[in-house]
């Protein structure tokens, strides 16, 4: 199948994946912003459902989450936002989010409203993969979504393999044993995770994440991947700045054009 | 197999499972294929059974509260689990997860506590075993149970304040998934209760299910049948709940009762009465009943007893409650500060909160005179002193 995610893959390198969450600094910044990322330069983009409870982030994830909920975000409102998504943006956008909302909202109707935006792809860190197959593939088969699922340094050979064989548009590498945005710089340690991963020449194209904050950690990431996904430090630049120039630096900061 | 027992994937009827990321999946599935042949084999259960009995004190007596059956007109006894080393029933619980941690070759410790019993039972298991102990406990009850928070030091524990988030016993469990995300090759995680993914539910109802084995075992040697007529325990997220249930959960002619937390009032928005205002979702690993938005935030419970401030439960009880195995009453707090002084006046023993919760249940059922009535006393009373203090009504 040919979508945006498996087209931007075949056409660029070093993809850059910046992930934001919807509804912060302001409620209405969510569009603005993926705009803004589109204009920089960015191959693709996250965009994060708020939850009260993000076990898997760290404390800026965790804040950004909170502000976009105290700020009044919904899955419903988010939708909305997104309404006009593809008469902004051309780059694959996936929504990035747990399932307990999703599951308030509806699975099939969550899927079906993912098209009817031009979602491409999702990212739901606790929905189990036996649970995905088993109940709910079909929705999101039907939606033409791609749903992403995660490895980390700790998951099994075999476990890899199968996670290939289901994967359609790309593995989330988690680039440690570690919440968001938790580590700076990279350790030996993780590059040897990067080059035995690189090593079992899987299907799917690789993004690496979590702790990918600068051009220094993107370009190491990039060496042995597809490219990587910026979350964290991104929101700390929407925290210190959020205009659309603060936004541009930012992405060439790490990027150049 | 009864239909109350967990499924092979994890389930308790439409609840339970194990929704957690990816970076726990190594850790959970290790507990998950190992946990049963480890704590069913013969080394285990001896190694278990001796330090329930030489270090937690069990068998716990089954009392029988004269006073109150009197008062009630029917028969009650109470089942001391106050009188556990450490002062609950957590205990149980915690004994059985280090010797596991110890099976599996772990060698430090992380516990999430909300009234600090839990996390109490863990630093004092930990020390028991000379392994690291990290306690995550909500800000708030940092001050409302400072009496456990020292305890916790004096055993050794290392007690971080959770932080993030509004600061609750869910971000404590939060902060404690965290941790154990950022370390997953040496730390074994003890939840307290029968919540989270599976195997926990199922692991920790089998370490607390020692109280209705107890039970029975004792009520047959006072009465003619080893059945009580009613079984009432308080719920959070129901671990006490679960052991007292746990063998009469397949004998219909025993009622199960649980008492959960109404707060100031269901209606009031300050209550912790999941069944009654909560709906099925995901929250720290399992599928179960929550209290939620319609958006599927989850919502800040309130309880006067930190022990029962609990935005869900476990998925044994959600499916106890959906398949009416089980009845619920929402208990004030103001219900449940009386029924704890009065088991002090009439019994003299000062109840934890939670388990005056339970107690409170006394007076909204019509009993036989010959019905008995076990009531699982959970915890005493000691570390809610300040609480009892200050409501005054003595």
């Amino acid at each position: 199948m040919s979508n945006r995610i498996n087209n931007i893959f075949e056409e660029r390198e070093s993809i850059l994946n910046i992930y934001f969450t919807a509804g912060f600094p302001n409620l209405d910044d969510t569009l603005r912003i993926a705009g803004d990322l589109e204009k920089s330069r960015v191959d693709m983009l996250e965009v994060g459902i708020p939850f009260s409870d993000p076990v898997a982030d760290g404390p800026t994830i965790q804040r950004s989450s909170k502000q976009a909920l105290d700020n009044g975000m919904t899955l419903e409102l988010l939708f909305n936002q997104l309404k006009d998504l593809r008469e902004q943006v051309t780059i694959p956008v996936l929504l990035m989010g747990y399932i307990n909302p999703i599951l308030q909202f509806g699975i099939e109707e969550f899927c079906k409203k993912c098209q009817e935006v031009g979602v491409d792809g999702t990212i739901i860190p606790d929905l189990p993969i036996q649970e995905y197959l088993d109940s709910y593939e079909s929705y999101f088969k039907k939606a033409e979504l791609e749903n992403i699922f995660l490895i980390s340094p700790n998951t099994s050979r075999e476990r890899i393999e199968v996670i290939d064989s289901i994967s359609n548009g790309f593995i989330y590498m988690v680039s440690s044993a570690s919440i968001t945005g938790a580590k700076d710089g990279i350790q030996d340690g993780q590059l040897e995770y990067y080059q035995r991963i690189e090593n079992m020449r899987l299907n799917s194209p690789r993004l690496i994440g979590f702790g990918i904050s600068n051009k220094e950690t993107f370009d190491k990431a990039s060496e042995h991947a597809h490219g990587a996904i910026i979350g964290s430090a991104f929101i700390n630049q929407l925290e210190e700045d959020a205009s659309s120039d603060g936004i541009e630096k930012f992405v060439h900061s790490i990027k150049e054009k | 197999m009864s239909s109350f027992n967990v499924s092979d994937t994890g389930y308790y009827g439409n609840f339970g499972g194990a929704y957690i990321p990816e970076m726990l999946f190594p850790n959970v599935e290790e507990l998950r294929s190992n946990y049963l042949e480890i704590i069913t084999s013969e080394d285990f259960q001896n190694q278990f059974e001796q330090l329930l009995e030489t270090y937690v004190g069990r068998p716990t007596p089954l009392y029988y509260a004269d006073r109150l059956s009197k008062k009630y007109g029917t028969k009650i006894y109470l089942k001391r689990e106050d009188l556990c080393h450490t002062g609950a029933h957590k205990v149980n619980n915690t004994i059985g997860q280090i010797l596991l941690a110890k099976k599996l070759g772990k060698e430090k410790i992380i516990a999430e506590t909300g009234a600090g019993q839990h996390g109490v039972a863990t630093a004092t298991v930990c020390a028991l075993m000379g392994m690291e102990c990290i306690g995550y406990m909500r800000e708030v009850d940092m001050g409302r149970q400072r009496p456990n928070v020292e305890r916790m030091k004096i055993l050794g524990a290392d007690v971080k304040a959770a932080t993030s988030g509004s600061k609750t016993l869910k971000d404590a469990t939060n902060e404690a998934m965290r941790h154990w995300i950022n370390n997953p090759d040496d730390t074994h995680y003890i939840i307290g209760s029968v919540v989270g993914p599976h195997p926990y539910p199922d692991m920790v109802a089998r370490f607390q299910s020692v109280i209705s084995k107890e039970i029975k075992h004792q009520l047959s040697r006072v009465e003619n049948s080893d059945s009580p007529d009613y079984v009432i325990a308080c719920v959070g997220g129901g671990s006490n709940a679960a052991g007292a249930f746990y063998h009469f959960l397949d004998d219909d002619n025993v009622k199960l009762i649980a008492a959960e937390a109404a707060g100031h009032g269901i209606e009031t928005g300050k209550s912790a009465a999941t069944t009654f205002i909560g709906k099925s979702g995901v929250l720290h690993g399992s599928k179960t009943l929550l209290m939620q938005t319609k958006d599927g935030q989850v919502v800040e419970p309130h309880s006067i007893s930190a022990g029962l401030d609990y935005p869900g439960i476990g998925p044994l009880h959600a499916h106890l409650f959906d398949s009416k195995r089980a009845l619920f009453y929402a208990i004030t707090d103001e219900e449940a500060m009386i029924a704890g002084v009065e088991l002090s006046k009439l019994e003299g023993i000062i109840p934890a909160i939670e388990s005056a919760h339970a107690l409170a249940v006394l007076d909204k059922i019509k009993f036989d005179q010959n019905d008995i009535v076990v009531l699982n006393l959970s915890g005493r009373g000691d570390k809610d002193l300040e609480t009892y203090i200050k409501w005054g009504k003595y």
